[in-house]
């Protein structure tokens, strides 16, 4: 590589110092305003291995009552609320949030950029987290946990169940359900957008691969949840129908909402995890991994078959037979890209000259108890073995296995792998093995024998069992290898945590491993990376000579922060070509004030403090406010500027060139698929009652649906005339346009919520008036948020921070109101024309 | 048409081109699922017979497959685009990049048509809605 005059040490030494200064990490409190990636990362991994503690430790109480027969050493409600927590807490605070956790840590660094495109959102995403996660932990304490199982079936938690337990759990996990969706579209963007330079799709790391496909899974995975969450929280909070049989409801719609989640998500958890084996292999092999294109089949069409999966959860609920063969013919189905993968990683293994190591002691041990639960997977996705096992300990043994061998295994394998690319310093060889083995034996005995336990008869989630029933040795052994799990998680933990100090530093790149996160120096500068390197392979560091020297001597781009600003390259999708060089804001506390004030929102809704809901609801968006008119489409002293290697890239993009118009469009997707779900519970009420719709008179009637179609495709359209007289610098056309359609949009609001009202639709009386409703608030909610966005955009504009080339902020609400406009427009349809279609 | 000649563009819509086949497979599942269910809930009578929506889900199956045939051959012949068409396609070119993206495409042909056949072996052997 030459460079003029980069061979200048002074020089170099002049743009580090620049660089350093732009990313440098803020010191004493103002330590917990920082926003780069690697801090955030850090703290969001940190958090869910505390949460994953503390869902162990209850899982330890669980086997200390269940150890003898008749034990009383908790109440049969503690441990509700025991084994309710210990479910949620390992599914919602660590299994998906280690993930995530993990890839803003890692993953900009394997894809030699500086940071993910939104630090902000990321670190906002934090502080959701624990808000959410310590409200939720906390709340054993206080007697108010959750006991209805970590699905939460009703009619149990509706109405046999009294207490804030199931608020908490619903509006607690929501809340961090939204910075879990928040988490998803930075990374999709992240591995679409932020690639080094000539990273073509065919050359990205099999990570990246995974966390695509998972953040895809995502978008369409959570939103039913949050649909499931909200008619839920309706029903406790306003008593409306929707699961109540003597009103027309139904329980079951709950499960299959919970599950369309809840399936997905065990590969939601496993697929990220396969990832870290996928990037450990080939470095222990010393080859590059067989069957990259095979490993790319198996994490695309994991992602699709996973969500034909859903049903295999409710074989028992007496749905129709030919239902359940469909379900069935899918679970076995995944078995076969679940399978391919785990062949390349064998097949990868023989084909290099493997090297013994800790993290791939850790690896064996997850296939050897991976294996173990998808075979029993295989067992009880047949409907007539599921019919004997279904909520026994049979499925405890079995998911339990597939989650702890698909993921517990492969998370510590990946902590013992990538810490010193975190820290610096290496793990030691001789306490992790110690932990393996610990683990794995304990792992083994606590949960083999619950297969026979199971198939012996003893139901899951029972506080305990009369003497001489069968249970009682076996319960004894699976409560001791708990405990010798605990001490190998004890072993590890420490091995985390003493202190490193006297211990030198790693070598770079200490596995020897072929991708880019190991250009890291140990420790780790809070630049990321030196220069961004143009990658012609996939194992770089292998076949790239002198890639490292180049990258630490700046000789590739963004070698210099000139201007005192963080920065990065953003590139093209398919093929890595370079197009922006995108800035991003640096540490700043109004994230936190953002997530507290949010927080406060769903904390105060679950005890019913409805003013004080309101109140923090205002600052929540007051603060997102803030943080949107300070940090975010911030227009350029000069519009483009020198990246290197004599290349000028623009500082500025709107539209689909910019990473902020991809967010809004993803995370619309991910808006529109809990739309799809609400307009899914409205026609499952259609398929299991005969009532419902009741008939054309019921109401909202046609009229008033009508207007409120018209009136908010004329806000649409008229929105869309603000960024055309915006582009074409009509100023006086673009106040009047967006004037216009923020009144019109008012107007559609209430042409909506006149249907059903004026029509008498009680949503308390039956589930129909309830559905109607919850499709009118769902709309209105959209609409009032449309509302404060083009109110924003008439500010921006006369605040100067909008004008005709710098225009991402119209360009963004009318993306937004696109797929408002289709809300709006299918809201009126189904709710005005489908009692005329389907009515009895 | 040699690989030198011209380079394939980069298009969003080839790295589209891996989702067809997964998404045939997901309507058909959903198209079979929700005629049966349908038909079961709304229309069966005591006897519960599947009758006409067996023929109908077996024609679901059938243009399936045929979609995903096309769209396996698409991907096959991506695959093999210019004169070096072999795996691994790890080379930093635009037609390796073209290759890849082919060749990912046929593999997920292959998976979807065998999940869509499993799926469709449910009417082959269940004939009610008991």
């Amino acid at each position: 590589m030459t460079t003029p005059g980069q061979d200048d040490r002074a020089r170099q030494r002049g743009q580090e110092s620049r660089l350093l200064r732009a990313w440098a990490t803020p010191t004493g409190w103002r330590y917990w305003t920082a926003v780069n990636n690697t801090e955030v990362g850090l703290w969001y991994t940190a958090a869910a291995f505390l949460f994953m503690l503390f869902a162990g430790v209850l899982a330890l109480l669980m086997r200390v009552q269940l150890a003898v027969p008749d034990n009383d050493f908790v109440s049969a409600n503690t441990y509700n609320q025991l084994f309710t927590l210990h479910g949620s807490v390992m599914m919602f605070l660590f299994a998906v949030p280690v993930f995530e956790a993990f890839s803003i840590l890692i993953l900009p660094q394997m894809l030699g950029s500086r940071d993910l495109p939104f630090p902000r959102l990321s670190a906002f995403g934090f502080w959701c987290f624990i808000i959410g996660g310590a409200f939720v932990c906390g709340s054993i304490f206080f007697d108010i946990a959750p006991q209805g199982g970590w699905f939460m079936y009703p009619p149990l938690t509706t109405q046999y169940q009294d207490g804030l337990g199931a608020d908490v759990w619903l509006l607690g996990l929501s809340f961090i359900e939204v910075a879990s969706i928040a988490a998803a579209v930075e990374l999709i963007i992240g591995v679409l957008k932020c690639r080094p330079p000539g990273m073509r799709i065919n050359l990205i790391p099999l990570y990246a691969w995974y966390i695509l496909v998972v953040g895809a899974m995502i978008l369409f995975a959570f939103p039913p949840l949050i649909a499931g969450d909200l008619l839920f929280e309706l029903e406790r909070a306003f008593d409306w129908p929707f699961f109540d049989p003597s009103r027309g409801g139904d329980p079951l719609l709950w499960q299959h909402l919970f599950w369309i989640f809840g399936h997905p998500e065990v590969y939601i958890v496993f697929l990220p995890a396969v990832a870290l084996v996928a990037m450990m292999v080939p470095t222990f092999a010393g080859r590059p991994m067989v069957g990259y294109t095979w490993i790319v089949l198996a994490a695309v069409g994991t992602g699709f078959l996973s969500f034909g999966l859903w049903v295999h959860h409710m074989y028992a609920t007496g749905m129709p037979g030919i239902s359940l063969a469909f379900f069935s013919g899918a679970s076995e189905a995944v078995a076969i890209p679940t399978g391919v993968q785990i062949f390349c990683f064998l097949a990868t293994a023989l084909a290099g000259r493997m090297s013994r190591s800790l993290p791939m002691l850790y690896v064996s041990g997850a296939l050897a108890i991976f294996v173990l639960g998808g075979l029993t997977g295989v067992m009880v996705a047949l409907v007539p073995f599921d019919w004997q096992a279904h909520d026994t300990y049979f499925v405890v043994a079995h998911l339990h296995y597939v989650l702890i061998g698909g993921m517990g295994f492969p998370v510590a394998a990946g902590f013992y792998y990538f810490y010193p690319m975190a820290t610096g310093k290496m793990l030691s060889e001789r306490l992790g093995r110690i932990a393996f083995w610990l683990l794995f034996i304990g792992f083994n005995v606590a949960f083999l024998p619950m297969h026979l336990t199971g198939l012996r008869g003893m139901p899951r989630r029972v506080f305990s069992y009369a003497e001489g029933m069968g249970f009682d040795t076996l319960n004894l052994v699976s409560t001791v290898g708990a405990f010798v799990m605990a001490a190998g998680v004890t072993v590890f933990v420490w091995d985390v945590v003493r202190p490193k100090r006297r211990q030198p530093y790693a070598p770079r790149n200490p596995w020897n491993a072929g991708t880019l996160e190991w250009l890291a120096e140990m420790p780790a500068k809070p630049w990321g990376i030196r220069s961004i390197p143009i990658i012609r392979s996939r194992y770089p560091l292998w076949d790239q000579p002198d890639l490292v020297k180049d990258v630490d001597e700046g000789r590739f781009y963004l070698p210099d922060a000139e201007e005192g600003r963080r920065e990065f390259l953003v590139t093209s999708t398919i093929d890595a070509v370079p197009i922006q060089c995108q800035r991003v804001p640096g540490p700043t506390t109004v994230t936190i004030f953002a997530a507290a004030f949010l927080g406060g929102v769903f904390i105060f809704a679950t005890f019913g403090w409805y003013l004080a809901t309101v109140v923090s609801g205002v600052l929540a968006l007051a603060a997102i406010l803030t943080w949107l008119w300070t940090g975010t489409g911030e227009i350029p002293e000069k519009p483009d500027k020198d990246v290197g290697l004599g290349l000028r890239l623009p500082l500025y993009a709107a539209g689909p060139n910019s990473v902020g118009w991809w967010a809004m469009f993803i995370t619309m997707i991910g808006d529109m698929t809990a739309f799809a779900s609400l307009v899914f519970g409205y026609f499952f009420y259609w398929t299991v009652r005969d009532d419902f719709p009741p008939g054309p008179d019921a109401g909202p009637g046609q009229f008033w649906p009508a207007w409120a179609a018209a009136l908010v495709l004329a806000a649409w359209l008229l929105t869309v005339a603000a960024r055309e007289c915006n582009r074409r610098s009509m100023a006086g056309g673009y106040y009047a346009a967006l004037g216009a359609a923020a009144l019109l949009t008012v107007a559609g609001a209430a042409a909506l919520i006149a249907g059903p009202r004026l029509t008498g639709l009680d949503p308390t009386s039956h589930v129909y008036p309830a559905t109607v409703w919850v499709l009118v608030v769902w709309g209105v909610a959209h609409l009032a948020v449309g509302l404060v966005m083009q109110l924003y955009c008439v500010a921006r504009r006369w605040a100067g921070r909008l004008t005709p080339v710098y225009d991402g902020d119209i360009r963004n609400t009318t993306l937004y109101w696109h797929f408002t406009a289709v809300t709006g427009a299918v809201t009126c349809a189904v709710i005005a024309l489908f009692p005329l279609a389907g009515a009895p | 048409m040699s690989a030198a000649a011209a380079s394939p563009r980069a298009t969003r819509r080839a790295l589209w081109l891996l989702t067809y086949a997964p998404t045939v497979w997901a309507l058909h599942f959903l198209a079979s699922y929700v005629s049966a269910a349908l038909y079961c809930a709304k229309w069966a009578d005591a006897t519960g017979v599947l009758g006409p929506v067996r023929l109908l889900i077996g024609l679901f199956t059938v243009l399936a497959l045929l979609a995903i045939g096309v769209t396996a051959w698409r991907g096959y012949r991506q695959h093999r685009y210019g004169e070096d068409g072999a795996v691994p396609h790890d080379a930093a070119t635009a037609a390796d990049r073209h290759r890849f993206l082919g060749f990912a495409t046929l593999l997920l042909c292959g998976l979807s048509a065998v999940a869509t056949i499993y799926v469709a072996m449910a009417v082959i052997f269940i004939g009610s809605c008991r």
